[in-house]
C-alpha cells in the first residue's frame, strides 16, 4: 500500500455560518438504560460533507449516540434530525447511513466480494451493476486478488479495508465508523487514517467516527466532540481544542498538558496589557495574556502544553514570574523530542518538551541538575472549569 | 524414549511442557482402549456371529471357537448366506427403508420444533439461558422408558388425551382419540424424547452467534426476516447438522419408541431386529441385520464429517 497524502486543507467551516442548515442534528437527546445515563441532554450539530470524531474514554456514551443515528437505539428523550427529518422509528434498514462496527461484522460464511455485495443485492441492483461497483470498491481498498477468500482467510488489516468497502457500497449520505481503527497496528492505522480522509474528500460524504484515540480524531476530523459521561464538553476544530480548551478535563484529555492550580490575583492591566490575568499558586506567579470572567481571588487552573515550556540552566533575566525552578527528576527520551519532569521544592512537578534538534547523544542537561522553567504570557491558558 | 528425546529437542521441550510424555501418550491411549474393548470387539464378535449359521445349541449358532487347531475348519464353515438371505426377503429391506423414513421425518419435525425453540433461548436475557437450558435438560432426570410409557397413558383412547378433548369439548362423550399404536404415537413419543438432543446443539451454534453480524445486516438494508435466512441460518449450519446426526442415527435403529407405542404395522429395523433375537433366537441373521445397519449408518456419518470440516 503506497503512502498517499491527504487533500490540501480546504477552507471548510460551516459550523460558523449562521444561515448552515446542520445536515443531523441530535435535539435535547437522552439515551437512559434502566438507571444508568448513557447520554444526557445532549444537542449537537453536524454538518453535511465534515469529518466529524466524537471523542471521549469508554462509557462516555459516543458510541451509544451513534447507534442512535444508525437506528440500533432509540432515544428516550429528545430528536435526532437527518435533513430536517426526524428519524424516530425508522428501521436500521431503512436509513441511510451506514456503519463500519469495531468489530468488522463480516459475514464470516460469505466471500470477501459477497459481503462488500451484501448491502447493494438488498437495494435489488441489477447483477452487472453489482459486480462493477464491488471491482471499484476492490480496487479503492487495494483487495482485488482477495475477492474470493473468506474473512478468516485474511489479516486483521485486510478485514478492516472489507468492512470499510461494505460500508462505502451503498454510497451513504452519513458513513458511521465505529473506533474504525482500533485493531491496527500504528504505522498501518497512520495511513488508514490519511486515506479515510482522502476518500471522505473525494466521496463527499459525511463521516462520523467514535474514537477514544485523540491523535486518530486530531488527524482525520474537521471539528471533535469531546464527550465525557454522556455530555459533550467542547465541540471545536482540533486546533481549537488543543491550543484553546474550555475545561480541565478537556485540556487533561488531549495530549499532555501541565495543570497548576491556583487563584487570581489580579486581573487589571496593572501587568501591562489589558486582559491579562495574573494567578498565584503557592508562591508562584503566572501572567497570562488572556480574556478572562474570573474575578480575583476565584479558583482557577492554569494549563500549559510541555512543548511550550523553555528549560534552561540559566536564571531567567525577567525576574520571577512564569517562571518554575526545580530539579531534573526524570528524563523521558521519545526520539523526536525529550520530556523533561522537574520537581520543584515543595514537591510540585512540571514537564517541559524540547525538540531534539541536534544529533546528541550526550545532552546538557542531565538527571539532578537545577533548572528554570519559563514561559510566555501566551503560551498557557487558564481554565475555570 | 531419552535418545529419541535427545535427537529430537523439540520434542523434549513439548514433553517438559506437557509433564513426561507417557502421560501424554496415556491421555491418548485410554479412549483408543476403550474403543476397543467397547466397540471393536463387540463388533467383531457380532460380525463373525452373523457369518455363523443358526443351530438349537448354547449358544444357538455354530461354529464356534475351539481352539487354533481347528482353525480352517472353523473358518470354512463361516460364510455370507445370512446376507444373502436379507436381500431375498422383502420384510428387511422394507424395515430398512421405513426405519429411514420414520428417522428422516422425525428429524425434520424436530429441526421445524427445536429451532423456534433454540432461537429463543439464544436471544433470551442471559440471566435466564441457564434456567431455560435446564428446563431442556429436565426430563432427563426421569428414566426415558417411563417417560415413554407416560405416553402411553396420554395417548391411549381412554386416556388422558381423549378426557382433556371430551372436557374441553372438542370431542363428544362417545368419541376417542384413535392414534395410540400408530405412526403417529410414534412420532409423537420420537420427536418428545429427541428434542433435547435437537435443541441443545441448535443453541450452542445460535448463542455464540455475534449480534453485530445481524446490526449489519439490517444496516445495509436487511430486514430481520431476511436476515434470518441470510446471516443466521446459514451460520447455525453446524448445530443443525449436529442436531440432524444426533437424532436421525439413534432414530433409526429405535426399538423402544416403536415397540411401546406404535402398531403392529410399524415396521422399524430395531423391533425387526429385536424379533429375530429374542422371538425368533435367529442370532445370526439378527447380526447380520445389525452389521447392515451400523454400515448404513456410518456412511453418512463420515460424509457429515467430510462437510463439516468444509465447513469449518
Amino acid at each position: 500500500m503506497a503512502k498517499t497524502l491527504g487533500p490540501v486543507k480546504r477552507k471548510f467551516s460551516p459550523w460558523t455560518d449562521p444561515n448552515a442548515v446542520p445536515f443531523i442534528r441530535f435535539e435535547n437527546i437522552t439515551k437512559r438504560f434502566g438507571d444508568f445515563v448513557a447520554v444526557d441532554n445532549l444537542t449537537l450539530d453536524i454538518y453535511e460533507k465534515e469529518f466529524f470524531s466524537l471523542l471521549g474514554p469508554s462509557g462516555c456514551g459516543k458510541t451509544t449516540l451513534m447507534r442512535m443515528l444508525a437506528g440500533f437505539e432509540e432515544p428516550t428523550e429528545g430528536r435526532i434530525l437527518l435533513q430536517g427529518q426526524d428519524i424516530r422509528g425508522v428501521p436500521p434498514y431503512r436509513r441511510p447511513t451506514n456503519m463500519m462496527f469495531q468489530s468488522y461484522a463480516l459475514f464470516p460464511h460469505m466471500t470477501v466480494e459477497k459481503n462488500i455485495a451484501f448491502g447493494l443485492e438488498q437495494d435489488n441492483m441489477p447483477k452487472g451493476e453489482i459486480t462493477a461497483r464491488v471491482q471499484e470498491l476492490l480496487k479503492l481498498v487495494k483487495l482485488e486478488q482477495f475477492a474470493k477468500r473468506k474473512p478468516n482467510q485474511l489479516s486483521g488489516g485486510q478485514r478492516q479495508r472489507v468492512a470499510l468497502a461494505r460500508s462505502l457500497a451503498k454510497r451513504p449520505k452519513v458513513l458511521l465508523l465505529d473506533e474504525p481503527l482500533g485493531a491496527l497496528d500504528k504505522k498501518l492505522r497512520e495511513e488508514t487514517q490519511f486515506e479515510l480522509m482522502d476518500l471522505q474528500h473525494t466521496l463527499g460524504m459525511t463521516f462520523l467516527i467514535v474514537t477514544h484515540d485523540q491523535e486518530e480524531a486530531m488527524t482525520v476530523s474537521d471539528r471533535i466532540a469531546v464527550m465525557d459521561k454522556g455530555i459533550i464538553m467542547q465541540v471545536a476544530t482540533p486546533a481549537e481544542i488543543y491550543e484553546a480548551p474550555n475545561s480541565r478535563y478537556v485540556a487533561d484529555f488531549i495530549g499532555d498538558i501541565n495543570i497548576i492550580e491556583g487563584k487570581i490575583a489580579e486581573t487589571a492591566s496593572a501587568l501591562g496589557a489589558p486582559g491579562t490575568v495574573r494567578i498565584e499558586s503557592e508562591g508562584l506567579s503566572i501572567a497570562v495574556d488572556q480574556e478572562c470572567q474570573a474575578v480575583k481571588g476565584d479558583h482557577v487552573a492554569f494549563a500549559i502544553r510541555p512543548e511550550k515550556v523553555r528549560i534552561s540552566l540559566d536564571a531567567p533575566a525577567d525576574g520571577s514570574i512564569n517562571a518554575f525552578y526545580g530539579e531534573v527528576w526524570d528524563i523521558g527520551y521519545l526520539g523526536d523530542f525529550s520530556l523533561f519532569i522537574v520537581r520543584a521544592e515543595d514537591g510540585r512537578f512540571l514537564r517541559a518538551a524540547q525538540a531534539n534538534v541536534s544529533r546528541l547523544v550526550d545532552r546538557p542537561i542531565t538527571f539532578g541538575d537545577m533548572v528554570w522553567l519559563t514561559w510566555s504570557r501566551d503560551a498557557g491558558l487558564v481554565l475555570t472549569r | 524414549m531419552a535418545n529419541v528425546a535427545e535427537a529430537n529437542p523439540v520434542t523434549n521441550t513439548a514433553a517438559s511442557v506437557g509433564g513426561p510424555s507417557w502421560t501424554r501418550w496415556l491421555v491418548v491411549v485410554v479412549p483408543y482402549i476403550w474403543l476397543i474393548l467397547f466397540f471393536v470387539a463387540p463388533f467383531l464378535i457380532i460380525f463373525k456371529i452373523s457369518l455363523s449359521d443358526t443351530a438349537i445349541a448354547m449358544p444357538p449358532y455354530l461354529p464356534t471357537f475351539d481352539g487354533f487347531g481347528n482353525l480352517g475348519e472353523f473358518f470354512s464353515e463361516l460364510d455370507f448366506e445370512n446376507y444373502i438371505f436379507l436381500t431375498e426377503d422383502p420384510l428387511y429391506i422394507w424395515s430398512y427403508l421405513s426405519s429411514l423414513r420414520i428417522a428422516a421425518i422425525s428429524t425434520l419435525l424436530l429441526l421445524l420444533i427445536g429451532y423456534p425453540m433454540a432461537l429463543a433461548m439464544a436471544r433470551a436475557p442471559s440471566s435466564i439461558r441457564p434456567t431455560l437450558v435446564m428446563l431442556v435438560i429436565l426430563p432427563f432426570w426421569t428414566s426415558f422408558l417411563i417417560r415413554v410409557y407416560a405416553w402411553i397413558g396420554i395417548l391411549k383412547p381412554d386416556g388422558l388425551l381423549t378426557l382433556l378433548l371430551q372436557t374441553v369439548g372438542l370431542m363428544g362423550p362417545d368419541q376417542q382419540v384413535q392414534i395410540f399404536r400408530t405412526d403417529y404415537a410414534v412420532f409423537i413419543g420420537i420427536v418428545y424424547s429427541y428434542l433435547p438432543f435437537m435443541v441443545l446443539p441448535l443453541y450452542s451454534a445460535l448463542e455464540k452467534m455475534d449480534n453485530s453480524l445481524l446490526e449489519a445486516a439490517s444496516d445495509l438494508g436487511c430486514p430481520p426476516w431476511k436476515a434470518f435466512w441470510k446471516i443466521t441460518f446459514p451460520l447455525s449450519m453446524p448445530g443443525v447438522i449436529a442436531g440432524a446426526m444426533i437424532c436421525f442415527i439413534p432414530i433409526t435403529g429405535e426399538f423402544v419408541i416403536p415397540d411401546l407405542l406404535g402398531g403392529a404395522d410399524t415396521l422399524m429395523i430395531g423391533k425387526t431386529l429385536w424379533t429375530e433375537f429374542f422371538g425368533n433366537r435367529d442370532w445370526p441373521l439378527a447380526s447380520a441385520v445389525a452389521v447392515i445397519l451400523l454400515i448404513m449408518l456410518v456412511v453418512p456419518i463420515m460424509i457429515f464429517q467430510n462437510q463439516q470440516k468444509k465447513v469449518v
